[in-house]
């Protein structure tokens, strides 16, 4: 459903500060693949994220979701596809509106805006539903402001915005990286219960490597911004921390020693 | 004192139409987060429009809207600078008002002012009849304030505003954000212009130089308003009130600044200094006094 070909994206070219940020990636996602992705800091993990969501032009190469090519799409066009969750939880809602707003915003993610009232008596009640499910007392709030809650609440309001629309493609950049351990697990299991319930086909970015093993039916790893390892299916479900830091020296010629990823 | 009393009437009123202009720049200053000065030029223009065509024989509250879309045009022209030709909202800004004087020139006949007289044309607002004025003023205030409640309360609305709160998330959310800026700077500036063509019709004349500051007076309405009302008008039409009664305020402490004796001539060093003062305060204060954390915890 999501192929790239040859994508490649050099930042700063022809300055000191040049960067390979993605040197050539090929991947081809099949329809409800749960994929994780982890490398490095610089691997390029964000950078492939950002391509395939327009953030920034490709420098070369070829996005196609569903056929339909959208290498030249302007952000915000080809939006309608993607559900995305972010690392810093303020990306992902507008602070200032309420969060009944910001779950209408995401509904109409793809749609023509209209003079129609931005948020219908219907869809109330739906969003209600669909907050009381994280358990987090948010459906007595629809009216809050986002800006009023904590950083977890907002990544868990953000994943139920990306997925409400079942979105072809959901990518998710770090997004409990920012959040303590207890409120990243709690949003990791709302993250599972929503892709598994509605399917949907998901790329996620993170530095846990027992997450990155655990979750998924395959996962990729990137350095240097091309992907050296890709691996599905049982092979993978056999995967130990061990295994991963074993390639990580091989792919970094031990430069990887004093990386992060070692708290992972 | 008695002579200041007296003034109270007319301070209101004229606050009340620099209160509408008001609206216009919190529009682009809060809801879009953007600096735009374009209003110093577009204040002019709806001013210069509405006097030339009442005094062209066109009917005013016609004129009235000819000079609403003439703003509007304004602002196009500068959204069109600042999303299109990639030049920063201020400049983009900068650059329309610089055009506007000449164009405002033109539309007055070359001429640096045009008179209006409320005894030859059937104007609506006049400071020859200040309750009058009022009384039209808030009639305005209040069906300004009921459509842009209803406007930003739609889909469309919606979207306008998340570009101004979170551009990457409106983005994300297939809003298109360059053209909400657009469409913002459009109504603001269209809103100025009516405000300029109410001033136009009170003051009896329209000048090529009423709107030198208007920027300013805005800010200050804006910020006098969330100030002094923040506390109690959270709802955006509430709010958009208390930017109307900032304007009231803001010329009400000049009314009587001068009748202390203020020399007319510092007036516009004044207000500069006062808006100066009121957007420091915030930023002094979140400097030296450690902020008040409101984070509630829930396990999540």
């Amino acid at each position: 459903m999501l192929e790239i070909k040859g994508v490649c994206k050099t930042f700063n070219q022809g300055t000191i500060n040049e960067k390979v940020a993605l040197n050539g990636i090929d991947l081809t996602l099949n329809d409800g693949d749960f994929v994780t992705v982890i490398g490095g800091n610089g691997a390029g993990k964000s950078t492939l994220l950002n391509m395939i969501t327009g953030v920034y032009p490709v420098d070369c190469g070829d996005i196609i979701i569903d056929g339909v090519n959208i290498t030249r799409l302007p952000e915000h066009k080809r939006a309608k596809y993607f559900g995305r969750v972010f690392q810093d939880p303020m990306t992902g809602t507008a602070a200032d509106m309420q969060i009944e707003e910001n779950m209408a915003l995401a509904a109409r993610r793809g749609k023509m805006r209209t003079l129609k009232f931005g948020i219908k008596k219907s869809e109330r009640s739906a969003y209600r539903n669909l907050l009381a499910r994280l358990g987090l007392g948010l459906e007595d709030r629809l009216t809050s402001k986002v800006g009023l809650l904590s950083g977890g609440q907002r990544q868990a309001i953000t994943l139920l915005m990306a997925t409400m629309q079942n979105p072809k493609l959901l990518l998710l950049d770090e997004h409990t990286a920012a959040l303590d351990p207890q409120t990243a697990a709690k949003v990791l299991n709302i993250t599972e219960e929503l892709v598994t319930e509605g399917k949907i086909t998901t790329l996620m970015i993170t530095h846990n490597m027992k997450d990155a093993i655990r979750l998924g039916n395959r996962l990729i790893m990137m350095d240097k911004g091309r992907i050296i390892y890709d691996i599905a299916g049982e092979s993978k479900k056999n995967l130990k921390v061990s295994d991963l830091m074993d390639l990580f020296a091989k792919a970094s010629n031990g430069e990887f020693a004093n990386d992060r990823m070692l708290l992972g | 004192m008695l002579g200041f009393i007296s003034a109270l009437p007319g301070a209101a009123a004229q606050g009340i139409i620099w209160g509408i202009m008001a609206i216009g720049v919190y529009i682009t200053y809060r809801v879009l987060d953007l600096a735009d000065l374009t209003v110093d030029g577009t204040l002019g223009t709806g001013g210069a429009v509405l006097v030339m065509c009442t005094i062209g024989g066109m009917d005013i509250r016609l004129a009235m809207v000819v000079a609403f879309i003439a703003g509007c045009l304004a602002g196009l022209v500068t959204g069109v600078l600042h999303t299109g030709f990639g030049i920063p909202a201020i400049l983009a800004g900068i650059l329309t008002q610089l055009a506007l004087y000449s164009i405002n020139l033109r539309i007055l006949g070359d001429k640096a002012n045009q008179t209006l007289s409320v005894m030859k044309y059937d104007l609506i607002v006049s400071l020859r009849n200040i309750p009058n004025a009022i009384v039209i003023g808030l009639i305005f205030v209040i069906m300004l304030i009921a459509i842009l409640y209803w406007f930003f309360g739609t889909e469309m609305g919606h979207s306008i505003r998340a570009t101004g709160n979170n551009a990457a998330m409106a983005r994300a959310n297939g809003i298109n954000t360059n053209t909400r800026k657009v469409i913002g700077l459009v109504i603001s500036n269209g809103i100025v212009a009516l405000s300029g063509a109410l001033l136009a019709q009170y003051q009896g004349f329209a000048d090529v130089n009423m709107g030198k500051g208007a920027i300013v007076i805005g800010l200050a309405a804006v910020i006098i308003g969330e100030v002094v009302f923040g506390k109690i008008f959270k709802n955006f039409a509430l709010r958009l009130l208390g930017v109307v009664c900032g304007g009231i305020i803001y010329y009400v402490v000049i009314t009587f600044v001068l009748r202390l004796g203020l020399n007319a001539n510092d007036l516009k060093l004044f207000s500069a200094i006062v808006v100066a003062l009121f957007l420091a305060v915030p930023y002094w204060k979140s400097k030296l006094l450690p902020k008040q954390v409101k984070v509630q915890k829930k396990g999540v």
